[in-house]
C-alpha cells in the first residue's frame, strides 16, 4: 500500500532521517517506535507532506508521490491524526468535520441539512453520538480525537497516521479508538500507530518498525518480538558497553546519609502522573527511569511548581513548599533544569553573565540596582569552575554551543545555593566532551551534599550516575532499583514489564 | 439577523433517538461542562441584544423626544456608516487580527466620492471602492505574505491613508461638494419607505455578509483561521488568501462607508473618520466577537452599533452631560467586555 | 546607550549587513539627514533651527522612552496619546492650586492608566494591544470630559517651562535628555532592567527562572503612562494651551516609529535608548526636512507610513499582532 524507501532528511546541524525503509500493506496496524530524537515524528511530516524529504522515494498504491503540503498528502489519501488535536475548538462538531469539503447546495451555499446529517452518520459509524451542531470544544478530549479519526477517514484515507493518539485519553476512550482502528482494519485501511505504551502496541498492532537516531533498526512481527528485546532496540542497549567500574567508583562516592532533602508524596496531574512519591537524600543522585512519556519530566515539573498538581505535596527538608508556584520552589531551594533548554532555560538575547546573575539577581544588587562587581565576581567563579567556553561573559547565550548552555544554566541555578537540582535530560543534544563534563559536575555536585535528580534517556548515563533509579510507567511508579540492583538489565526488564504484572524478576 | 444563526436552519436532520432540543446525553461527556458552556455561549451572543434593548426601553421611558420617529429615523442613519464599517471590521476580528486603518480609509473613501461624483456616479461609488480596496490588499499581503503584525502594517495604511487624503484636498483646505440634484447625492439623501436608502444598503449588506460568514465556504475558512490557524492549514485552507481577503474586504467596507457618508453629507469632509476604527472594533467586540478571533457573528456588530448609538444619543438628551462621556463608556465598556470574555475563556479551558 | 558594552569588532560580511543595518542604520539615516540639510536648506544651520527641532522632537521622544520599555516586555502600548492628552486636562484643571500640584496630577492620572493597563494584561491576561486600545478610547473620552475644550494655560511656570532655558539648552530638552538617561540607566543598570529583558526575550524562561513576571509587567506600563503624562505636561508647556481634542493623536504611531526605527525589535527582550532617540529626532528631521523644502505634509505622513513599514520588515519578527 504506501512503502518509503532510502527516506533521508537532514536539518541544519542534525541527520533527522538517515535512509529509512518503511512498508505499510493494506488492513495492517504497523507500529512505529523510538525514543526522543529517533526520527518518528519528522518521517510523519515526511509523510504527511509537512517537510520534503531531501532523498528517497514514497510509492503510494504503486505510483511514486510528492506531497508538498498536507492537504495534497490528504487528497492522495493519507490522512494524519496529531497527538494534540488539530482542529478548530470553535467551530461546530460538524464543520470541523466538513471544513474545505462541505456539501453545498443552491447559489454555492453550505447546505447544513445535509452537511449534520452525514457529519452525524459518520461519527455513528465511530460508534459517538453527539449534537454535531455543538461547538468542538464541549466535546470530551476523546470525543474529539474520534471527530479528528472521522475527518481523517471520511476523506478516503487510504494510510491513516496516528500520532500518540492516546496520550490523552482515559482508558474508556482508548477501548473506543481500538474498536474503531479494528473497523478500519476490516476496510482494508492501513493505520500507521505511533506510541510509547507497550501494553497498546501488543494489543493493536501487527507489525513493528523500530528507529533509533534517524535509522531503522528493526522491522517485523510484533507478536515475534518480547517486550525486553522491543525496549533494548529503541534504548540501543544491546552492545552492552558498561561501564561496571565507573559504576562502582559512583556508588562508593556518595555515600548518603540522613534525613532526605526532598520528598514528593502522592503527586497526581491529571493525564499525566498518579500519585508518583520520591524521596531525595542529601549527596545521592537518584535517576527516573523510563520511556518517552512515561511521566519523568512531569515529575520534575511539578515538583519545581512549573506544573500545577492536582494533589500531592512536595518537602523540603522536611518543610512543606507550595506546588504550583516556581518562586516558592525556587525559594525552597529546588532548582530545575528545564528539558527544553533553548524555549524554557536561556534567555538567548542576553548575555552569558546577565543569564548566570538572572535568578539570584534580588541577591546581587543593593536598592534596585545592580552591583556589578558582586555579579562579576560570582559570573566568573562558575565561568571558571564550570569551564563555560565563551568568547568573553558579554557573549549572547544565543551564539553558545549547546555543551557551553547547559554549564550557563548550571551556573545560574549554583548562583542560588540549592539544595535540589532537577536535571531534565542535562546531556541531550551536546557533543561528547561536553557530556563527560557535565557528568562529572553532576557527581561533584551531589559530593558537596546537593540532592540531584537525573532524567536521563541515555541509559547508560542514567545507570552510570545514579545511586539509585525510581521507574516510571504511564505516570506512576513501577520499580525502583538500589545499589547493586542499578543495571540496565534490570531497568529494563522494569519498563518492559506487564501491566499490572508488577516489575518481573 | 435569522440568517446569521446556525440552528436555524429548519430542524436537525439527525434521526432517532435525539431529539432537536434535546442532545443525547453522551457517556464521554461532563454534563455540567457542557451547561456551563451553553450559559456563557448565550451570555456572549445574546448579552449585547438584552443590554441595547433595556437601554432603550429605559431612554423611551425616560426621555419623550427619545422614541420619536425622526430621532430614530436619525439614528439609523448616523449608524449606517458606523455598520459598514464595522461589518469589514468583523471578519478580520474573526481571523485574529485588526484594522486599525478603517477610519482614515472612510474618510478618503468619502473625499474621493466626491471628488469622483461630478464625473458621474459609477465614479463616485467605484473611484473610493478601488482606492480603498487597494489599500486593504496590501494591507492583507503585507500581513499574511511578509508575516507582519496585522497592528503596526495597518496603523501605517492609516497614516497612508490620510496622507493620501491631504494630498488630494491641498492639504485639507479643499472640500469637494457634491451636486445636490445627482444620483449620487440621492443616494445619500432620499427615503424610501420613510428609512433613509443608506439604512437600506446597510441592511442588504448585512444579510450578505451574514449570509456569507456563515454559509459560504469562505465563512468557514474566516473562522478556523480565527480558531486556530495551524490546524486550518493542516486541514487544507488556504490561510494566505484568507487574511488577504478579509483586509480587503475591511478596505473596500471602509471605503464604500465614506462614500456613502459623503452623499449623505453632499460634500467629502476631510476631519471625519478620526477614532472610527475604534468605534468599529468596540462595536465589533461589544457584540459578542471574540478579539483573540475564532468566534462571532455579523449580527452582533450591528447590535453593537446600536448600543453605542444609542448610548450617544441618550447620553446627548441629557443635555448637561458633554458628549466626550461617549467614549468613556464606550472604552469602560470594551474593557468590561475584554475581561468577561477571557475570563470566560479561561473558565472554559478549566473545566 | 543600550549596545553590548563590550564594542566588539564585527567582521564586515554580507550576512552581518543587514543586522547591522538594523542596529545603525538609524545613526546612519540622521547623519545622511544632517548633511543633506547643511548642503541643500538655506538657513538649516542656526541656532534657532536647531533649538525649535529639539523643542518639537522633546515629547515624542519621552512618549517613545516609555514605549521602548513596554515593546521591550513584548507588548506594547497604543494609549499614549490619550494619557498626553488626559495629562493636559488635568494639569489645566488643577493648575490653580500651583504648578506643582497640577504636575502631580497629571503625572498620577498617568500612573493611573498604566496600572489599568498592566492590570489588564498581567492579571486577567488580556493582550496588550486589546488591553491599551480600551484605554486609549476610555482615555480620551475621560480628558474630554474633565476639560471640553481648548484652554488657555496662564501660568509663570508653566510659561517658563516652555520657553526658558538653562545654558542655553530648553527645559523640555533637558527633561527629555535626563529623562532618556535615567530610562537608559535603568534598562541596563538595574534588576528591574535585567527582568524586563528576560521578560520580553523569552516569558518561560523567566518564568520558570522564578522572576516577578506580573510586577514587572505592571510597573513597565505605569513607566509609560507617566512617561506619557510628562510628554503631555511638556506639550501643554510649548503650546501654552490644553487641547485635549487633538493632542498627542497619532502619537502611539509616532512612538512606535521612533523605537522600531531605532531597532528595537517588536518582538522584545532589547531596549535601545540611543537608537530610540536617534530614532525620533530621525523621524523630526524627515518632517522638518520635507516642510522646509515646501513639501506639504501629507507627504510627510506618506513617507512616515512607508518608514514604519520598512523597518518592521527589516526586523521581521514572526508575530500575531
Amino acid at each position: 500500500m504506501l512503502s518509503v524507501t532510502g527516506l533521508s532528511k537532514s536539518f541544519p546541524g542534525a541527520r533527522a532521517l538517515d535512509g529509512v525503509d518503511l512498508a505499510v500493506r493494506p488492513a495492517e496496524v504497523h507500529a512505529l517506535v523510538g525514543e526522543n530524537g529517533a526520527g518518528k515524528s519528522t518521517l510523519i511530516k515526511v509523510l504527511t507532506g509537512v517537510y520534503r524529504p531531501d532523498e528517497g522515494e514514497i510509492v503510494l498504491e504503486g505510483r511514486p508521490v510528492r506531497f508538498a503540503t498536507p492537504l495534497e498528502a490528504q487528497r492522495a489519501g493519507i490522512s494524519t491524526i496529531y497527538q494534540e488535536v488539530n482542529l478548530v475548538p470553535l467551530m461546530s462538531v460538524a464543520r470541523n468535520l466538513f471544513l474545505g469539503r462541505e456539501p453545498r447546495g443552491r447559489l454555492g451555499l453550505i447546505d447544513f441539512r445535509r452537511m449534520h446529517q452525514a457529519a452525524d452518520e459518520a461519527l455513528r459509524a465511530l460508534g459517538l453520538r453527539v449534537d454535531v451542531r455543538r461547538p468542538l470544544r464541549s466535546l470530551g478530549v476523546g470525543a474529539q480525537q474520534m471527530v479528528a479519526l472521522a475527518r481523517a477517514v471520511a476523506a478516503d484515507a487510504r494510510v491513516v497516521v496516528m500520532d500518540e493518539p492516546t496520550s490523552s485519553l482515559e482508558p474508556r476512550e482508548v477501548r473506543t479508538l481500538f474498536e474503531v482502528i479494528r473497523t478500519l482494519k476490516e476496510r482494508g485501511i492501513a493505520v500507521i500507530y505511533v506510541s510509547h505504551r507497550l501494553d497498546e502496541l501488543y494489543e493493536i498492532c501487527d507489525t513493528v518498525t523500530v528507529l533509533r537516531d534517524g535509522r531503522r533498526v528493526h522491522t517485523g512481527s510484533l507478536a515475534e518480538l518480547d517486550r525486553l528485546r522491543l525496549v533494548s532496540l529503541m534504548l540501543g542497549r544491546e552492545m552492552g558497553e558498561v561501564r561496571g567500574k565507573g559504576r562502582a567508583e559512583f556508588t562508593g562516592a556518595h555515600r548518603t546519609s540522613g534525613e532526605p532533602v526532598l520528598e514528593a508524596i502522592d503527586l497526581t496531574v491529571r493525564h499525566s502522573l498518579r500519585g508518583v512519591s520520591l524521596r531525595l537524600r542529601p549527596g545521592e543522585v537518584v535517576g527516573l527511569g523510563g520511556l518517552l512519556g512515561s511521566g519523568r519530566s512531569e515529575t520534575a515539573r511539578a515538583v519545581a511548581g512549573a506544573l500545577p498538581a492536582d494533589s500531592g505535596r512536595v518537602l523540603v527538608a522536611g518543610v512543606p513548599v507550595r506546588t504550583g508556584s516556581t518562586p516558592a520552589a525556587i525559594r525552597a531551594g529546588i532548582s530545575l533544569l528545564p528539558e527544553d533548554r533553548k524555549a524554557e532555560g536561556i534567555v538567548p538575547g542576553l548575555s552569558v553573565r546577565e543569564n548566570i546573575a538572572l535568578a539570584a539577581l534580588p541577591g546581587l544588587s543593593r536598592f534596585g540596582l545592580v552591583d556589578d562587581a558582586r555579579i562579576d565576581r560570582v559570573v566568573d567563579t562558575f565561568v571558571k569552575r564550570l569551564r563555560i567556553k565563551a568568547s568573553s561573559p558579554h557573549q549572547r547565550v544565543g551564539e553558545l554551543s549547546g555543551g557551553n548552555q547547559q554549564k550557563v544554566l548550571l551556573a545560574r541555578w549554583l548562583a542560588m545555593r540549592p539544595r535540589v537540582l532537577l536535571l531534565d535530560e542535562p546531556t541531550r543534544g551536546i557533543d561528547v566532551g561536553a557530556k563527560a563534563e557535565v557528568r562529572g559536575l553532576i557527581d561533584e555536585l551531589a559530593d558537596e551534599g546537593l540532592g540531584v535528580l537525573l532524567i536521563s534517556s541515555d541509559m547508560e548515563e542514567l545507570i552510570g550516575g545514579s545511586d539509585r533509579v525510581v521507574v516510571l510507567r504511564d505516570g506512576a511508579v513501577v520499580a525502583e532499583l538500589t545499589g547493586a540492583e542499578v543495571t540496565e538489565e534490570r531497568l529494563l526488564r522494569a519498563i518492559a514489564a506487564q501491566e499490572g504484572g508488577g516489575p518481573d524478576d | 439577523m435569522e440568517t446569521g444563526k446556525p440552528g436555524s436552519s429548519g430542524s436537525s436532520g439527525s434521526s432517532g433517538s435525539s431529539g432537536k432540543g434535546v442532545p443525547a446525553p453522551m457517556a464521554e461527556e461532563r454534563l455540567g461542562a457542557s451547561r456551563a458552556e451553553r450559559l456563557s455561549a448565550l451570555a456572549q451572543r445574546h448579552g449585547a441584544l438584552v443590554t441595547l434593548i433595556l437601554v432603550a426601553l429605559a431612554a423611551s421611558i425616560g426621555f419623550d423626544t427619545f422614541a420619536t420617529g425622526d430621532n430614530l429615523a436619525n439614528m439609523a442613519v448616523s449608524s449606517a456608516f458606523l455598520a459598514v464599517v464595522a461589518l469589514g471590521m468583523t471578519f478580520v476580528v474573526i481571523t485574529g487580527g485588526i484594522d486599525l486603518s478603517v477610519g482614515s480609509l472612510f474618510a478618503l473613501g468619502g473625499v474621493l466620492a466626491a471628488w469622483g461624483s461630478r464625473y458621474g456616479t459609477a465614479v463616485a461609488l467605484l473611484l473610493p471602492l478601488a482606492v480603498c480596496g487597494v489599500i486593504g490588499l496590501v494591507n492583507g499581503v503585507l500581513i499574511a505574505r511578509a508575516r507582519l503584525a496585522p497592528f503596526i502594517v495597518t496603523l501605517a495604511a492609516m497614516l497612508l491613508a490620510r496622507g493620501v487624503l491631504l494630498s488630494v484636498t491641498d492639504e485639507g483646505s479643499t472640500t469637494y461638494l457634491v451636486d445636490e440634484t445627482s444620483f449620487f447625492a440621492r443616494l445619500g439623501q432620499d427615503t424610501l419607505l420613510g428609512i433613509g436608502v443608506p439604512v437600506w444598503i446597510t441592511g442588504a449588506l448585512f444579510v450578505m455578509g451574514a449570509v456569507a460568514l456563515r454559509r459560504s465556504r469562505f465563512g468557514q475558512y474566516v473562522y478556523a483561521v480565527g480558531g486556530n490557524e495551524d490546524a486550518a492549514a493542516l486541514m487544507g485552507a488556504p490561510v494566505a488568501r484568507t487574511k488577504i481577503a478579509v483586509y480587503t474586504l475591511s478596505g473596500l467596507c471602509a471605503g464604500l462607508a465614506g462614500a456613502l457618508n459623503a452623499a449623505w453629507l453632499v460634500s467629502g469632509v476631510t476631519i471625519l473618520g478620526a477614532g472610527l476604527e475604534l468605534e468599529a472594533i468596540s462595536a465589533v467586540v461589544i457584540g459578542g466577537t471574540l478579539l483573540t478571533g475564532g468566534y462571532g457573528f455579523i449580527s452582533g456588530s450591528l447590535v453593537g452599533v446600536l448600543l453605542l448609538k444609542v448610548i450617544q444619543n441618550v447620553i446627548n438628551q441629557i443635555g448637561s452631560l458633554d458628549s466626550a462621556y461617549q467614549q468613556v463608556v464606550s472604552g469602560a465598556f470594551l474593557a468590561v467586555v475584554v475581561i468577561a470574555q477571557t475570563w470566560l475563556g479561561r473558565r472554559r479551558r478549566m473545566l | 546607550m543600550t549596545e553590548p558594552a563590550a564594542p566588539r569588532r564585527v567582521p564586515w560580511d554580507r550576512a552581518r549587513t543587514p543586522a547591522f543595518l538594523q542596529g545603525y542604520g538609524v545613526y546612519a539615516g540622521v547623519a545622511v539627514l544632517l548633511l543633506a540639510n547643511v548642503l541643500l536648506t538655506p538657513h538649516f544651520l542656526s541656532a534657532e533651527n536647531f533649538r525649535t527641532q529639539a523643542v518639537q522632537v522633546a515629547p515624542v521622544l519621552v512618549v517613545a522612552l516609555g514605549m521602548a520599555l513596554a515593546i521591550g516586555a513584548e507588548g506594547v502600548d497604543l494609549s499614549v496619546g490619550s494619557v498626553m492628552a488626559l495629562s493636559t486636562s488635568l494639569l489645566s484643571l488643577y493648575l490653580g492650586y500651583g504648578p506643582w500640584i497640577a504636575l502631580i496630577a497629571a503625572v498620577v492620572g498617568g500612573a493611573a492608566v498604566g496600572l489599568a493597563n498592566g492590570s489588564l494584561i498581567a492579571f486577567v491576561g488580556v493582550q496588550p494591544i486589546v488591553a491599551t486600545l480600551a484605554l486609549m478610547v476610555a482615555g480620551r473620552g475621560l480628558a474630554l470630559v474633565l476639560l471640553p475644550q481648548l484652554r488657555d494655560v496662564r501660568d509663570p511656570g508653566m510659561a517658563a517651562l516652555g520657553s526658558q532655558d538653562l545654558l542655553g539648552v530648553p527645559h523640555p530638552v533637558l527633561i527629555a535628555a535626563v529623562l532618556a538617561l535615567a530610562v537608559g540607566f535603568t534598562v541596563r543598570r538595574t534588576t528591574f532592567g535585567r527582568q524586563l529583558l528576560a521578560i520580553g526575550d523569552s516569558r518561560p524562561a523567566a518564568r520558570l527562572a522564578g522572576l516577578p513576571v506580573r510586577r514587572v509587567l505592571i510597573v513597565v506600563y505605569i513607566c509609560s503612562g507617566v512617561l506619557a503624562a510628562i510628554a503631555g505636561v511638556l506639550a501643554t508647556a510649548r503650546l501654552q494651551a490644553s487641547d485635549p481634542t487633538s493632542l498627542g493623536t497619532l502619537m502611539e504611531l509616532s512612538a512606535i516609529t521612533a523605537v522600531v526605527v531605532g531597532g528595537t525589535p517588536l518582538s522584545g527582550g532589547r531596549i535601545r535608548i540611543g537608537g530610540t532617540v536617534a530614532g525620533a529626532v530621525l523621524i523630526q528631521l524627515l518632517t522638518a526636512t520635507l516642510i522646509k523644502h515646501d513639501l506639504p505634509p501629507s507627504w510627510t505622513q506618506i513617507a512616515q507610513a512607508v518608514v514604519i513599514v520598512l523597518a518592521v520588515h527589516a526586523a521581521r519578527e514572526r508575530g500575531k499582532r
